[in-house]
């Protein structure tokens, strides 16, 4: 991913108009301008200095909202399925966000944001709020900023926050290391039990849900998945302290006809209740020292290549470059050298 | 200061079913480097208003086939000013009479595409009369 491509990341907040804006739309998002909160939203997405003045703001007001990843195969439903787990949710006057990733073209960094289609009934709610984002250059299913959207989303004070993936293949977990909890959606004639037992996706779910429950085979895939996940049990106790994949719940649901969806929205209800029971002791904190850890390491990385980039600098780092492009200094070499370089003084 | 690609909402207003043009134009944009919303048909004025400000976008186009354009396009227009999304281009195609088009223009939609435009003259337009927005 090309960070100069977005303007690059960003040290520091020298900007002082940037700063006034960031705190500003902060304020405002806070109070419930839903207008604040889109503009928000776009600094994040373009990782600007007015972004990182309200996250400084915001992000010690999040962490009350539930993140529930979503993800699965292209074309499992997960848009309906998400749709109408906002339906539900609403039924109990709870807000709810919708964070709906898509991706980006590779080629021209045009993208196709399809998935309000599946969430019109909301318009004029002003309780619920869905934002598409682009992947732009990001692979794993999310975007780069997914993160810190989801933050400025916690912070408005949604409690329930989606965070729909791209459509993904077999094995990109990505949404399960920063959601608190992961719902996989299958469609029924997603294979066979071979398929089940296989690593990846599966083996980060909290909840597996084969949707579209009202086509034939729905049923036998629901307990195909079923009786392959849930084998191992003993091993399980085997394993001891050691990492080990989750054992999902399996339900049957149907996005579109509403079948099944008020159960998926009560599982998900009852973890998040777990997880807040258990505190810092829980499996589940797990996913939120990893959602600390992504946060800083990217930024902590972004910041290094800024210092690199410095235009005081650009001179020494360009012969160190241009020595490893022609093979007269190894590339681990040289950056240690960058790295000694912006730690000596 | 970023290079942000142009974010475009394409919806279609009124009743009418026929959305392949709003598709191949959404198809096309996303070629040209925009990052285009998709919504689909039979949207509402409040839903075409409702996903602009949720998805921030830079431009409004709006495909109407059905006769219905009188009545829809200064309605979304209405409902965009009232949000304060003051700076949003708005553009329209589709079947739409030149007679019509002053009163449309002074309505504050922005350009009338007419059929027979090149998707290339649409990205063109949008890319010389979007506001410029994020300062970083």
């Amino acid at each position: 991913m090309t960070e100069a491509a977005h303007g690059g990341p960003t040290e520091g907040g020298h900007d002082a108009a940037a700063v006034d804006r960031g705190r500003d739309l902060a304020e405002r998002t806070r109070a419930g301008e839903r207008r604040a909160l889109a503009r928000l939203l776009t600094e994040v997405e373009n990782r600007s200095r007015t972004a990182e003045a309200a996250l400084r703001i915001l992000y010690p007001l999040a962490g009350q909202a539930h993140l529930i990843g979503v993800t699965g195969a292209p074309g499992a439903g997960k848009s309906t399925l998400v749709a109408a787990l906002v339906g539900e949710a609403r039924k109990g006057s709870r807000a709810v966000a919708v964070l709906a990733i898509d991706p980006s073209s590779p080629i021209t960094g045009g993208a196709i944001l399809g998935d309000r289609v599946r969430m019109q009934a909301y318009a004029g709610d002003s309780d619920v709020f869905i934002r598409s984002m682009a992947s732009r250059g990001h692979v794993g299913g999310l975007a780069t900023s997914t993160v810190a959207a989801a933050a400025v989303l916690d912070a408005a004070g949604f409690p329930l926050v989606f965070i729909e993936t791209v459509g993904t293949g077999q094995s990109e977990v990505e949404v399960a290391a920063i959601a608190d909890t992961t719902l996989v959606v299958q469609a029924p004639e997603m294979g066979d039990e071979v398929q089940a037992i296989k690593a990846g996706l599966l083996e980060v779910a909290d909840i597996v849900v084969v949707n579209k429950a009202d086509r034939p085979g729905a049923d036998r895939a629901a307990s195909h998945l079923r009786s392959m996940l849930t084998v191992g049990a003993q091993h399980d106790r085997a394993m001891g302290d050691r990492p080990r994949p989750k054992r999902p719940e399996v339900l049957l649901a149907s996005g579109a006809s509403g079948q099944g969806v008020p159960e998926v929205l009560a599982s998900l209800d009852r973890r998040e209740a777990k997880r807040r029971a258990a505190g810092t002791s829980g499996e589940a904190d797990g996913a939120r020292l990893a959602r600390a850890e992504a946060q800083v390491w990217g930024i902590l990385a972004e910041r290094l290549r800024g210092r690199v980039r410095e235009p005081a600098r650009a001179a020494e780092t360009k012969v160190v470059l241009r020595a490893v492009a022609d093979h007269e200094l190894d590339p681990y070499a040289a950056a240690d050298r960058l790295l000694a370089a912006l730690t000596d003084r | 200061m970023s290079e942000r690609p142009i974010k475009v909402l394409i919806a279609k207003p009124g009743l009418d079913g026929h959305d392949r043009g709003a598709k191949v134009l959404a198809r096309g944009l996303r070629d040209e480097g925009f990052e285009v919303v998709y919504t689909g048909l039979r949207q509402t004025p409040e839903m075409v208003v409702s996903a602009a400000l949720q998805e921030d976008v830079d431009v409004v186009g709006l495909s109407i086939l059905s006769g219905a354009h009188m009545t829809l396009l200064p309605r979304i227009v209405e409902g965009l000013r009232a949000e304060g999304l003051d700076d949003v281009l708005v553009t329209a195609g589709g079947i739409i009479p030149d007679d019509d088009i002053p009163a449309l223009t002074d309505a504050g939609v922005s350009r009338i595409f007419g059929p027979g435009t090149t998707i290339r003259q649409v990205a063109d337009y949008i890319r010389e009369n979007v506001q410029p927005r994020s300062e970083g």
